[in-house]
């Protein structure tokens, strides 16, 4: 063993690792940037030893739904400030969408230039998800196979969908020969239109327009149907009512190679939360019902979704301190993703820890296909310890991000993260004035009425 | 009665029953001033007023503009072209600067639901809203019911139905609150296609029969269709719609004999309403729009007032003299 190398020995805490079916009191030993070993009263032998007890130890978490807007909109986030916020959530890996602007990554030069970066000045594993379409234009394909194989792990055009189905199937055929995963954003623009607030009472009496829940599920089953034509592996992307549930619970039914996601606002937040046209409410797909909500948590306890991934949307306040039909869509989401989804799902048995971890870690990682996830002999020491009951205030003056956009600003959240590790290098997580442990309030599902 | 504490006027949903009494009662006595040979009184002399119009608009800001004059308030109008919001000023940034002014109320008039809202937010001023988007209407809900109450002298137990654009109407949100909650049975009536989702939930009754809605109603307040905006998709033609819904003599045949008819102007005649109505003896369309102006002295007198808790204007009797007295003597 080289001297230099360095070794930390995480004791005593409850390490939950679902990939390799562990959850108990056992210790984790790492060397250098990988895990030497996993067991019960490992020998210090050197390293230094980092007291867990009373604290979950995990894979590192994986949030495989993020802007990072580098480069073009460094004025809204970078991939150092938006790698910063995900290891403030407990965050080791994120996959980066593509939608860039001016120039989206739907190229192998793209998608280098990014990696490039990230390498430099990434505080998390970054990985590439490439355009489906021609600067997500939705009228050519993009070159796959040249993203694949310079590191992209699947193809998306979020922030919208490839409006055009023959396009899509062709894409889908191009993902499979080059076994690289879809990530759909499923909103059939000729329903959604230029709706900005799910379609309801709601939205009525607010006077804006409405996105009706059709606009996601319709596409939800159209994509689904191409993905069981051309055998590609689709992941459907932040899914936000009961109806893409069912549908996706029906698909996975049949065998068929369908994932899915859905983001923490879905879960702790309902249309009611626009009433006053806070423009963080804003965000698409829309917020939905409680009904949604329930059913949402449901598919999360179930297995139908697989997933939670933060849909991490920086905006300046320029672009969301304005009238909210004009205002961006999208939230921040990485330094509270756990922090909510502990708070709602455990708080209310909806899931287990173990559960969650699989959901913010292991299940992420296999369906992006990336080594991380799991802490088995020889894994990337990528690691985080939880305090699991700490609750803690959300407060806008501890932001890593370089946007505020976020409506949980004040929020009592639960779980708090005390340590990370990244390839095996520790990095601090907390901001250097803490967090708040005074007053807030949870608020929880549809609960924000004013 | 009630004490006024609200800075601002957003809407008649964040109005309680009491406080929709209040304006009412206060435009009385700004009725009778508006009638005097003088129409002028002291009231809010000093203060400021901005209307600060995002939409061309004649009447509301006419209205807003004789109002404010009437209580001795400085008015400036500002009409932002839509050319200038491309220029990149915000809401907000214009908000603060027109308040760096020191003025003391902003009446605003936007194209997009809630930015009076977002407005109110950013700026110690008060807000008065002029109409947003789709969203409310508050001071042409605030003299229709004025009007309604001083032709059928109440608005409790009324059966009141307002027809036309419901899904893109404000006035027909604003009406729909303040009518329910001051004790009013409400019926919307539109083509189907112009029915809003959940409209229900306001609780009105939803029927796309115009002989139903003009059945049995105290009053009818017909809206104006847009059909430059987005209403005509939702309907064929300006003639289908006036044979199908128009308010003419000979579908008023059926009505109670005293049906008010009321319009929030301006009125397409030949579409909605015919000339015959729109000018005939149920019509109190008119009188809607000299009602305007009282109504939007009370609501500009109550919210410039709102902060400094002062003493209401005189009720229409007994007290008024007195403050009558007080009145003519800041004149002199």
């Amino acid at each position: 063993m080289n001297s230099s190398t360095n070794r930390y020995l995480i004791k005593n805490g409850r390490l939950i690792d679902p990939a390799n079916k562990i959850d108990g009191e056992f210790d984790i030993l790492i060397a250098g940037s990988k895990v030497e070993s996993v067991g019960k009263g490992l020998k210090n032998n050197n390293a230094e030893v980092v007291d867990a007890k009373g604290k979950i130890v995990a894979p590192g978490l994986v949030d495989m739904h993020v802007h990072l807007r580098e480069p073009g909109r460094e004025d809204k986030e970078t991939i150092e400030t938006g790698t910063l916020a995900a290891i403030r959530g407990g965050i080791t890996s994120v996959a980066a969408m593509p939608n860039l602007e001016p120039q989206a990554v739907d190229s192998a030069g793209m998608v280098k230039r990014v990696n490039d970066i990230a390498k430099a000045k990434a505080r998390a594993n970054v990985f590439v998800i490439g355009a489906i379409t021609r600067n997500r234009e939705g009228k050519e394909l993009a070159d796959i196979k040249g993203m694949k194989r310079h590191g992209a792990v699947a193809v998306s055009d979020d922030g919208a969908s490839v409006q055009d189905e023959r396009l899509l199937s062709a894409a889908l055929k191009e993902a499979k020969k080059n076994s690289i995963l879809v990530i759909s954003h499923c909103d059939d623009r000729r329903i959604s239109g230029q709706g900005v607030i799910n379609e309801g009472f709601i939205a009525t009496k607010l006077g804006l327009r409405g996105i009706p829940k059709s606009a996601e599920y319709e596409f939800v089953r159209r994509d689904i149907e191409l993905a069981k034509k051309t055998g590609a592996s689709l992941h459907i992307a932040h899914v936000s009512c009961k109806e893409s549930c069912d549908i996706i619970r029906a698909a996975k039914r049949s065998h068929l190679a369908i994932t899915a996601e859905t983001a923490p606002h879905y879960f702790t937040l309902t249309e009611e939360c626009c009433v006053t046209y806070d423009t963080n409410t804003k965000m698409n797909p829309p917020l939905r019902t409680k009904d949604d909500v329930a059913a949402i948590k449901k598919a999360l306890a179930d297995g139908v979704i697989d997933a939670i991934a933060s849909d991490h949307a920086p905006h300046s306040l320029h672009d969301k301190d304005i009238e909210f039909d004009k205002a961006a869509f999208g939230i921040i989401g990485l330094e509270t993703s756990l922090g909510l989804a502990a708070a709602e799902l455990i708080g209310n048995k909806t899931l287990g820890w173990a559960g969650l971890i699989a959901r913010m870690s292991s299940n992420p990682a296999k369906i992006l296909g990336i080594k991380r996830g799991g802490l088995g002999k020889g894994a990337t020491a990528d690691i985080v310890i939880i305090d699991p009951d700490k609750e803690w205030i959300y407060e806008g003056a501890s932001i890593a991000s370089k946007s505020k956009n976020s409506p949980f600003i004040g929020w009592k959240l639960k779980g708090r993260v005390t340590e990370v590790f990244v390839n095996g290098t520790p990095h601090p997580p907390l901001s250097p004035k803490g967090r708040g442990e005074g007053e807030g309030k949870f608020l929880g599902a549809s609960l924000c009425h004013t | 009665m009630v004490k006024w504490v609200k800075k601002d006027l957003l809407g008649l949903e964040y109005l309680s029953r009491e406080e929709i009494e209040l304006v009412l009662y206060t435009a009385d006595s700004f009725k009778e001033v508006t009638t005097r040979q003088i129409k002028k009184v002291p009231a809010l002399r000093g203060k400021t007023v901005v209307n600060l119009f995002y939409e061309p608009s004649t009447r509301t800001r006419t209205s807003f503009e004789l109002a404010a004059k009437r209580l001795s308030c400085d008015v400036i109008n500002i009409a932002v072209e839509a050319s200038s919001v491309a220029k990149g000023e915000t809401l907000i940034d214009t908000g603060r600067n027109v308040e760096a002014l020191n003025i003391d109320i902003i009446v605003v008039r936007h194209s997009s639901s809630g930015a009076p809202y977002i407005l109110s937010r950013a700026v110690k001023a008060s807000v008065v809203n002029a109409g947003d988007g789709w969203h409310e209407h508050p001071t042409q809900a605030l003299l229709d019911m004025y009007t309604l109450k001083s032709k059928l002298g109440r608005i409790e137990g009324l059966s009141v139905s307002i027809i036309g654009d419901i899904a893109h109407s404000r006035v027909a949100r604003s009406n729909i609150w303040g009518l329910t909650k001051l004790g009013a049975k409400v019926t919307v009536c539109a083509p189907p296609t112009l029915i809003p989702i959940g409209i229900e939930k306001f609780g009105v009754r939803v029927t796309s029969d115009i002989d139903e809605a003009i059945r049995g109603a105290d009053a009818i307040n017909v809206l104006r269709m847009q059909f430059e905006r987005d209403s005509m998709q939702a309907f064929p033609s300006r003639i289908e719609y006036f044979k199908q819904y128009g308010i003419t003599e000979e579908r008023l045949e059926k009505a109670k004999p005293g049906l008010v008819v009321m319009h929030p102007g301006p009125i397409n005649r030949g579409v909605e309403m015919s000339s015959e109505v729109a000018d005939g003896p149920r019509s109190v369309i008119l009188e809607q729009v000299t009602n305007g102006i009282a109504v939007r002295m009370a609501v500009l007198y109550l919210v410039a007032n709102a902060k400094e808790h002062l003493t209401l204007p005189s009720p229409p009797s007994g007290e008024r003299k007195k403050v009558r007295g007080k009145e003519t003597q800041f004149e002199q």
